[in-house]
């Protein structure tokens, strides 16, 4: 594009008159100084969080799952519910720098670099509650497709539990690569900064001897369209797996044929709740806030809005088709959900889901700071229930009535749960302080197209 | 640049061919098979219309989504709008007369619990499938999908005229309103129109499997007109980067509906719950052949043909690739119309297929007149110098 043909109806993505090196200076600011004292307590909270975690796995691993309030009824519970949770949130990162590059979306660039991370760190946290469920993690590796005379018996190809182990694993993979790739460049420009030869030597190994040279620039570039080919498919395909999980049986509640995108649509929304949870915090704490605009903010509100009401949609479609398919145990499946004994959950879903998130069409709330933080928390609170609901109310009275029961976790399943977000919150923590929280060289790009003394005098194409 | 299309002696008189051809397929529908009438009437006009409404909402995401690079296309979309109320006329006296042979569920025998008839699955269903309150809901996405197609339309007209940044902004909440409208409908739309062919059958996600299909036929209707008008010379500013991002979108949403025709059939396969494979028992038995030319039509021919960034650049295979997908989803309605009427007695020939010129040739004219009646560049959008200058 030559000359700046940007409409003027666009506001600037990039405030405060920055010039290049005023960014490099406020982008590097958090690795290069000493961390402050709200760092330190919210990573003391973290890292005890984590340890409490720690504590429970290792209580659940010499005891045995019966620690853990499943029972024979309700198999799948708190782990599985969390399983979902996670996998969910780690798909706001790789939509944002995958699916938004394809729509040219430059506002993803201030925010995709955090955003990636934590779907790796969310990676991680899921990850652990399968591994875990299944009673002997020392076994786990009977999960891969290996030979018989390893002791394992070979997999069950028909299984989509299988299919899981495939798809996550790859995109835990894929994302990890993605994400550091978009960090070497990032990653030299500390380097060269850096003042003592400890950390000149560990960043220049860390940015694999990145010169920004035109070659270096043009393998960057192939191989991030590549990769973003490749993570397109990947990011729908996860939780459409993940959804599989569930579909292909024959449980009401579970066997429902809109699983798939209503699965995908629901993670997006909330790793998007996710992101700006922690995307609010950090631009204050960091002073980011001329990166990560209040107009990044609405814009993510927008998504949030567009996901949730997608999501209410297919609440709605399944609830509406439980009537209509004249199958009394879908039926049962849903009234149960709804007025059942966990009607408290469902109904916290309903309004953390699809309620709430409607405050957004108020330009008001969704340009608030505030009121975006308080949502987006009730965003994260919704899509826990999501899953708790589908997982336990469905579950819990099954086809005999004998056995049907309820489910309550005990406090090493919750004491996991809380390890994560500990561990979660932990890495993130370690994230800001060593690795470039925005992707300095890609930002950089846009400055002279969408910073806003750039766009002053481009009043003309009105 | 405020040029408008103009009609030529062809658009005007091939179109009036096409219809006469559809009136005496339709004709000889009726004396041969009235059951196949109503079938093909019902097939042709909803995926008419469905491209229709395609064109109002690509028109008000563009608007939602603030996209510049479709600026200087957007009449197009706009312009295939104006067959919605036609379609949904055509519609209303489909369904007022046609009802019975369509509609399983019409049948007043079925609900009466001392006929031999009486069907207890279906009169679960009585509150929702029945014609009173389907006629309502008729007009109500009649109304709604004919309405904002109306006031989007007269936004943007009115910007030509006046400027100011008032039309767009409006047309913002306007798009904004009926996406959120559109959510609801498209899926409601398909239950009644489609879905309750097949009275006893359901899926949660044939909604949204129908508006897949619906949106990448619009995109390629969307791409036809464009070629069209490029090749006339009224659109010099659209180069091979927008017909790149058309491209683009045509693949992504072949993608996106054979994704959800996996995810349906998929797990209705796999359960194997009676209720629900005896859709796709009868498509597998009667319709085979049809109903595997339906996914090599609608994903791999245009996944190899539009995959590469050059193929999605070229005039001429937009045109392969955009016929194509027009046929694949036409097919693609018949599959979801034909079975749960016709069974096996099913046919597919002259009255089809002439059914299908016919409803084409209105779809032509109503579009043709609707370029002609505003300038194709929309003469003072706020982000038509995007457009203009959009490279990628």
């Amino acid at each position: 594009m030559s000359g700046n043909h940007e409409a003027a109806v666009r506001d600037p993505l990039i405030l405060g008159n920055k010039t290049y090196h005023q960014m490099t200076e406020d982008i590097c600011r958090p690795i290069e100084g000493k961390a402050n004292k709200y760092w330190w307590i919210s990573f003391v909270i973290s890292a005890t969080a984590m340890v409490w975690g720690l504590i429970c796995l290792a209580y659940t691993i010499g005891v045995g799952i019966g620690t853990w309030g499943a029972n024979k009824t309700v198999g799948w519970a708190w782990d599985i519910t969390n399983f979902v949770w996670w996998i969910g949130i780690g798909h706001a990162g790789t939509l944002i720098s995958a699916i938004l590059l394809l729509f040219r979306q430059r506002w993803r660039m201030s925010i995709n670099r955090s955003a990636e991370a934590m779907t790796i760190f969310a990676v991680i946290c899921a990850g652990l509650f399968p591994l875990f469920h299944t009673g002997r993690p020392w076994l786990d590796y009977w999960m891969l497709p290996i030979a018989n005379q390893f002791g394992s018996l070979w997999v069950n190809f028909n299984s989509p539990l299988l299919w899981d182990v495939f798809a996550i694993s790859t995109y835990f993979t894929v994302s990890l690569v993605f994400w550091y790739l978009g960090l070497l460049p990032d990653l030299a420009t500390v380097r060269d900064r850096c003042v003592t030869p400890t950390k000149k030597f560990i960043y220049g190994l860390l940015s694999f001897g990145w010169k920004g040279t035109a070659r270096d620039w043009h393998r960057f570039e192939e191989v991030s369209l590549v990769l973003a080919g490749l993570s397109t498919p990947l990011v729908l395909s996860v939780h459409t797996i993940v959804s599989f999980d569930f579909a292909t049986s024959i449980i009401p509640g579970w066997h429902t044929t809109i699983f798939p995108p209503y699965f995908v649509a629901g993670a997006i929304f909330s790793g998007f709740a996710m992101v700006l949870t922690l995307m609010l915090i950090a631009r204050k704490v960091l002073s980011l806030e001329s990166y990560i605009t209040i107009q990044h903010v609405e814009l993510m509100n927008k998504i949030i809005i567009l996901t949730g009401s997608i999501v209410g949609v297919a609440y709605i479609t399944e609830f509406f088709i439980a009537w209509y398919s004249g199958v009394e145990y879908e039926q049962y499946a849903f009234m149960n959900r709804a007025f059942g004994p966990y009607w408290w959950a469902y109904w916290s879903m309903m309004t953390c889901n699809v309620i709430t998130p409607q405050l957004f069409w108020f330009k008001k709330i969704r340009t608030s700071v505030m009121a975006t933080f308080i949502i987006s928390i009730f965003v994260n609170i919704g899509m826990w229930f999501e899953r708790f609901v589908i997982i336990v109310t469905s579950i819990h009275r099954d086809y005999v009535p004998s056995s049907w029961t309820m489910y309550s976790p005990t406090y090493i399943e919750v004491g996991i749960f809380v390890g994560t977000i500990g561990l979660f919150f932990t890495l993130f923590l370690i994230f800001a302080r060593v690795f470039p929280v925005i992707a300095l060289a890609e930002l950089k790009s846009i400055l002279k197209k969408t910073g806003n003394q750039y766009k002053k005098g481009d009043q003309n194409h009105g | 640049m405020d040029r408008k299309y103009e009609l030529t002696q062809n658009n005007k008189v091939i179109p009036l061919i096409m219809m006469a051809v559809g009136v005496v397929a339709i004709v000889m529908g009726f004396m041969t098979d009235h059951y196949r009438a109503w079938a093909t009437l019902l097939h042709n006009n909803f995926y008419f219309t469905a491209i229709a409404l395609c064109g109002t909402f690509f028109v008000a995401v563009q608007y939602v989504a603030q996209a510049g690079w479709a600026t200087g296309i957007k009449r197009v979309p706009e312009a295939m709008g104006a067959y919605l109320k036609y379609g949904m006329a055509f519609m209303l006296v489909i369904f007022i007369f046609g009802h019975h042979d369509l509609y399983h569920w019409t049948h007043k025998e079925l609900y009466d619990p001392s006929s031999d008839k009486y069907d207890p699955i279906l009169d679960g269903k009585k509150g929702f499938l029945n014609v009173p309150f389907y006629v309502i809901r008729l007009i109500a996405y009649a109304a709604i999908w004919v309405g904002f197609t109306y006031l989007l339309r007269k936004q943007s007209l009115l910007e030509d005229q006046n400027g100011g940044l008032e039309p767009y902004n409006k047309s913002v909440v306007l798009g904004a309103v009926f996406i959120v409208l559109f959510g609801v409908t498209s899926s409601t739309s398909a239950w009644d129109f489609l879905m309750s062919i097949d009275s006893h059958w359901f899926s949660t996600l044939f909604g949204w499997y129908t508006f897949a299909g619906l949106f990448v036929s619009g995109l390629a209707m969307m791409a036809l007109f464009i070629l069209v008008l490029r090749k006339k010379g009224y659109m010099p500013h659209v180069n091979e980067n927008h017909l790149h991002d058309v491209g683009k979108f045509m693949f992504a949403f072949s993608v996106f509906w054979t994704y959800l025709w996996f995810s349906q059939f998929m797990l209705i396969w796999y359960a194997h719950l009676p209720e629900e494979v005896v859709y796709y028992q009868v498509r597998w038995e009667y319709f085979k052949n049809l109903w595997v030319a339906n996914l090599l039509i609608n994903f791999i021919a245009p996944f190899l043909v539009l995959m590469t960034r050059d193929a999605k650049r070229q005039s001429a295979i937009l045109w392969v690739a955009g016929i194509i997908i027009l046929a694949g989803h036409w097919l693609d309605v018949y599959l979801m119309v034909t079975p749960g009427v016709l069974g096996k007695d099913w046919q597919l020939g002259f009255i089809e297929v002439g059914t299908m010129v016919g409803f084409l040739g209105l779809f032509l004219r109503t579009t043709f007149v609707e370029l002609s009646k505003a300038p194709i560049v929309p003469q003072n959008h706020p982000m038509l110098q995007e457009s203009l200058h959009h490279h990628i």
